[in-house]
């Protein structure tokens, strides 16, 4: 493993290249360009609040705005995650002429996903960031959560796109039970809404490792309280070992990738 | 250091035939029908094949080798087991030093990125670091010679112009194993001699180069080397030359004769003074001896004599008929031989003579045997073309071109 990590820093810079590729050729011949990147998460907060100001109606109470912030906040990573795992399923398929003709380390390819989706994932939340700095919303001390959590969010996403993107050259099966999980993942998280909300039982979502994560997200930018530690540690652990036992199946499954494709 | 650059030791590698189980509905019978079937392991067998089959070989630092044989016999996987894209099955490979393969030199273009962009990014893929590349940049676009369209996306570019970029980019990788499949085969003669030139500079500094081309010329001309696979065994080793020699032997001789024939070529036999052979020097005669079987009585035959180019033109033909010696007729069970004398005046190449059976009068050709044999035409000098017409350059003295005039001679503008 120690080889396989030193390897995939020498090749760094084609990581590089083909992170810069990607982004490069989703704005290309298109009129909005980058600004797609903020539109798509808009997108999902809007229907994010949407639910929310239906689930409001329902219970005649009124929305609020930190309720408003906590469903935004939720959903720009939740776009991150979703679009990340997508692509990075289909990085190798889809590059299956460098796979199966030129030697590298092949892990480039959903890392490249992971690290094209981030970028946009950067794009949209500075825009989030900007626009809640100008509304004077979220600056507290616990904002130093935040960069933690992204860091686990982006560590669990990679684990997954290696994961799914070397099993889904195996059988592309794999590819349309990701889609169905990325379809109805949004019921099963509390983005939308809160775990709160199905009181004591919905601590069982917390289950989910994303879960912690976008609800520490809420409590810390939204809420301006210390997230769950316990639960947190949780999806840190979790991500970790998800991308470590995903990287070594990567690492096991890649000579036979070239015939197998 | 050591002085071995590629070594590979008792290497085997078996396929797979027909469709590999791509979904769970195809994987679950499969997986559960090879638990019923423990014992049948020749059904399983039958699906699969040796691609490779007990190659051992070892290049030194520095040797240029070259890999020749027909389709299907292995070169590319052989390839691709050095370049590390695919595991052996058994077997084991050693590779010394940075390696890089020339397997498909436009595999890592994107369509939508400008020439510039695909520089950098099959740089990168190819090994090479990006400030490497900001350095050779100039070089590798004038190789290339689409200095005016390199801000183009490629995908407006010809297929010879992606090649030819694609070359580009690889040629200036500086690696110390160097592997090159069938990449010379880009571009118009101009870049191929470009290319050629430019491996030579490859070779000359230092680096162990494999190569594999159906190009039997470049091959000769590049590497002192060579191996010879054949259905995924190492059939031959040795000098190249000889190597080639065994391949076109091997190549050619075989044919199936159609049952009912009456007369037909039953042996062809090139020669030179030093006896039989295959490679000649341009210039010399050989003999071609060819030798008819009649079964039934057959009259009035003749055999025409023709050399078919690389590019199967027929660049020489003649017959018995046409040299004067008239046609000859043949009873049941007779033979017939005869000699055609021919002066390969021929540049550099490889050459195929070809022989046929033919009645004038009824244009009836009885059989036809194309090529008959494959010939490699030696020469070392630089003339292109088909013919060696043996030109020779005199320089003569600067004169005023009054005088010349003077002398008869016409003077353009």
């Amino acid at each position: 493993m120690k080889e396989d990590l030193s390897e995939l820093y020498r090749y760094r810079e084609l990581l590089y290249m083909f992170a810069y590729r990607d982004i490069k050729i989703k704005y290309k011949q298109s009129i909005l360009g980058v600004f797609w990147a903020i539109l798509m998460p808009a997108l999902v907060v809007v229907s994010g609040v949407v639910v929310r100001y239906a689930f409001a109606l329902m219970t005649n109470s009124q929305l609020n705005t930190t309720e408003m912030v906590g469903v935004a906040v939720k959903s720009i990573p939740w776009a991150f995650l979703v679009s990340s795992i997508r692509f990075a399923c289909t990085s190798l398929i889809g590059n299956s002429s460098l796979v199966t003709k030129i030697y590298f380390p092949k892990e480039v390819f959903p890392l490249a996903a992971v690290l094209s989706q981030l970028f946009d994932f950067l794009v949209a939340s500075s825009v989030l960031a900007v626009i809640l700095m100008i509304a004077r919303i979220g600056a507290s001390v616990y904002l130093l959560w935040a960069p933690l959590l992204v860091f686990t969010l982006i560590v669990l996403v990679t684990g997954i796109g290696i994961l799914v993107s070397a099993a889904s050259l195996f059988f592309r099966d794999v590819k349309y039970l990701v889609e169905i999980f990325l379809m109805f993942g949004i019921f099963f998280t509390p983005v939308f809404y809160d775990v709160s909300t199905f009181g004591p039982r919905g601590r069982v979502l917390l289950l989910n490792p994303v879960t912690p994560i976008l609800e520490g997200l809420r409590a810390c930018i939204a809420n301006r309280h210390s997230p769950d530690t316990a639960w947190i540690l949780y999806s840190v652990v979790f991500g970790f070992v998800l991308l470590v036992g995903s990287y070594m199946f990567f690492k096991r499954l890649e000579p036979a990738f070239a015939e197998n494709i | 250091m050591s002085d071995l650059a590629v070594r590979l030791d008792h290497v085997y590698k078996k396929f797979r035939k027909g469709e590999i189980y791509d979904s769970l509905r195809d994987l679950l019978p499969a997986l559960t029908g090879r638990l019923f079937r423990q014992s049948e392991l020749s059904a399983t067998d039958k699906r699969e094949f040796w691609a490779l089959q007990d190659i051992s070989f070892e290049a030194k630092r520095g040797e240029a080798i070259g890999i020749i044989g027909h389709n299907g016999a292995g070169k590319s996987t052989m390839l691709k087991i050095l370049s590390r894209i695919m595991k052996p099955t058994k077997g084991h490979m050693e590779v010394n030093g940075r390696l890089s393969a020339l397997i498909e030199v436009t595999a890592g273009f994107h369509p939508d990125l400008t020439g510039r962009e695909n520089i950098y990014l099959n740089g990168t893929i190819l090994g090479m670091s990006r400030r490497e590349i900001a350095t050779k940049l100039p070089e590798i676009i004038a190789f290339s010679g689409l200095e005016e369209f390199i801000d183009t996306p490629v995908k407006r570019y010809s297929s010879g112009m992606f090649a030819r970029l694609g070359f580009s980019v690889a040629a200036h990788v500086d690696p110390e194993v160097l592997v090159v499949d069938e990449v010379l085969s880009v571009g118009d003669y101009l870049f191929q001699q470009k290319c050629i030139a430019r491996m030579k500079g490859v070779i000359h500094s230092g680096a162990t180069v494999l190569f594999v081309s159906h190009n039997l010329r470049a091959v000769a001309e590049l590497c002192p080397r060579a191996l010879l696979l054949d259905h995924g065994k190492l059939a031959g080793s040795g000098p190249t030359n000889q190597v080639i020699r065994q391949y076109l032997d091997g190549s050619c001789g075989q044919r199936t004769l159609p049952a009912n024939v009456p007369v037909y070529i039953s042996t062809v036999r090139i020669r030179d003074q030093n006896g039989e052979g295959i490679t000649f020097d341009s210039g010399q005669t050989i003999w071609i001896d060819v030798e008819v079987m009649a079964r039934r009585p057959t009259q009035k035959l003749a055999i025409v004599f023709w050399i078919l180019d690389d590019s199967q033109v027929d660049i020489c033909d003649t017959s018995t008929e046409r040299l004067g010696m008239g046609s000859f007729s043949l009873d049941a069970g007779e033979c017939f031989t005869c000699t055609f004398e021919v002066q390969l005046n021929l540049v550099q190449g490889t050459f195929y003579p070809s022989l046929a059976l033919h009645r004038y009068d009824i244009q009836t050709t009885y059989d036809s045997w194309s090529p008959a044999a494959t010939i490699y035409v030696r020469s070392d000098a630089d003339v292109r073309g088909i013919a060696n017409c043996f030109p020779k350059i005199t320089a003569h003295e600067k004169a005023e071109a009054a005088a010349l005039r003077g002398a008869g001679l016409r003077i353009c503008g």
